[in-house]
């Protein structure tokens, strides 16, 4: 029952949210557009499955993800796992399970994306083949798993964010004059475009998790930026092997 | 025939999942070897994401996207500047509300501010939190596709934004309260989403397609990432001000 009432709310502010898109869509359609919408009744039971669908969703992240990201974060620094007892003892090397879960669920996230599936194979189209769709995926998933587990060795070391960030800004705009004009669009949305519902949340539990139970971290100030890094570093993977593949084809010509 | 489409989509957002949950198996039984404490909720909890999964891809492909498609290259094609402007704005504003991971997402960051004494730990008070964080993010999603939607139409070169964007974000983190700063840069990545991404890319790529002299894939896409770096942006000035 507790449950149910529970559901019913999380139904009701989904519809809230779903909202606005509704009333846009409905005024530019009708005051701008003046043409009827088609197919009227398949629509109107698109929209119901949206809202239920995203109630769903909701409690479901609510309810395994989030849990479970903080649960192994507390498990992978528990004291018995990484075998201290005193704290004063733990390096940031003690926590090296924790940097390889951050890499490869970063991995694992990127193959299993879909939106980026998409995007490959438009890479691969106006390139000519030169790059190539799966390896454009694999340069995703080395660049996001290598911006999870440095994210989580920065939360661990408490290292600022921002300087990693910047490094990272400062390496796209040097990258950014070598790249042909016409892939840097495509480069610059494999990153944000990445992750997705299921992994945001995930990888954020895992971050704010690991703030709570390294010692000396501040949820507050530590515990963000695990998805900043996972955006941030697949442009320049991406990037990079486009720099490789056009010079690996000039080689062959 | 609907039954057996449900099926499927059934099975792709099951497939869609297995890499991650193989991981996390992997590491629970591997490594860590240690029991999951209320594992049935969780195994319920991945039943509901993997059901909600479906029915809300399923529903944006028969509602929202084709509407939304078709309006985006029904407004690049002939719709007054005007028009097509507030079009683009209210769309990536509505899309961002409506985005779930958002709604997660903001509702974590304001318990973490509550506990770390920013906001008062009431209802209410994480409630004004998550929504004003929301909001900004929305106003910056719509006011990026705006910009886009401009840049696309005098044909600049989608690295000035991007590079003009890098520069601000960091002439503003300075300025910016440090507690403020992580949700602020993940902020980025919250943004560009399952419903967000394909209604912006279509309002772009139609209106590349549109205008003569423009090429759909250098300058239809670049939104979702001009329009997570404006959220960075936004929320960084929310910080400040706030």
């Amino acid at each position: 029952m507790d449950w149910l009432n529970h559901f019913l709310l999380t139904l009701l502010a989904t519809c809230q949210n779903m909202l606005p898109i509704v009333v846009v869509i409905l005024i530019f359609q009708f005051l701008v557009i003046r043409k009827p919408l088609v197919n009227f009744k398949k629509i109107l039971a698109g929209f119901i499955y949206l809202i239920v669908g995203v109630a769903f969703l909701l409690e479901g992240l609510d309810m395994a993800m989030f849990p479970l990201g903080k649960l192994m974060a507390a498990q992978m620094t528990a004291p018995e796992f990484i075998g201290t007892v005193d704290s004063k003892t733990v390096t940031w090397q003690s926590y090296i399970w924790v940097y390889a879960f951050a890499a490869s669920i970063g991995f694992a996230a990127t193959l299993a994306e879909p939106a980026l599936l998409a995007l490959a194979l438009k890479a691969q189209n106006i390139s000519g083949g030169t790059i190539n769709a799966w390896s454009l995926r694999i340069a995703v998933a080395i660049g996001l798993a290598f911006g999870t587990a440095l994210g989580t060795f920065r939360i661990v070391t408490g290292l600022e964010l921002h300087y990693v960030l910047f490094t990272g800004y400062a390496i796209i705009i040097v990258q950014t004059l070598f790249i042909p004009k016409l892939i840097l669009a495509l480069a610059y949305d494999s990153g944000p475009v990445t992750p997705s519902t299921v992994t945001v949340p995930l990888i954020t539990a895992l971050g704010l998790g690991l703030a709570t139970t390294v010692p000396g971290r501040n949820p507050l100030l530590d515990g963000f930026g695990l998805i900043a890094f996972a955006s941030l570093f697949p442009v320049i993977a991406v990037l990079g092997y486009v720099q490789l593949a056009q010079w690996l084809g000039k080689d062959r010509r | 025939m609907i039954k057996n489409r449900f099926i499927k989509q059934l099975f792709s957002s099951f497939l869609d999942m297995t890499p991650i949950l193989a991981v996390v198996l992997i590491f629970q039984v591997l490594i860590i070897r240690q029991p999951i404490p209320d594992a049935t909720q969780m195994v319920f909890g991945t039943l509901l994401v993997v059901l909600g999964l479906t029915l809300f891809i399923q529903g944006l492909e028969q509602s929202l996207f084709p509407i939304g498609e078709s309006m985006a290259h029904a407004f690049a094609r002939k719709g007054s500047l005007f028009w097509l402007l507030s079009f683009a704005f209210c769309l990536g504003f509505s899309a961002t509300i409506a985005e779930p991971t958002l709604v997660v997402v903001t509702k974590e960051a304001a318990i973490i501010a509550s506990k770390g004494n920013i906001i008062e730990d009431t209802v209410a008070a994480k409630e004004r939190y998550a929504l004003g964080l929301h909001l900004t993010i929305a106003l910056a999603v719509g006011s990026a596709i705006l910009i886009g939607m401009i840049r696309i139409i005098r044909g600049w070169p989608v690295y000035y934004l991007m590079i003009g964007g890098f520069c601000c974000v960091m002439a503003l983190t300075p300025f910016a309260p440090a507690n403020i700063l992580g949700i602020a840069f993940d902020s980025g990545g919250f943004t560009t989403s399952t419903i967000t991404v394909p209604l912006v890319t279509a309002l772009g790529v139609g209106l590349a397609t549109a205008i003569k002299g423009r090429n759909p894939v250098t300058d239809g896409f670049g939104l979702a990432a001009f329009a997570s770096l404006m959220a960075v942006i936004f929320v960084l000035i929310y910080g400040i001000i706030w």
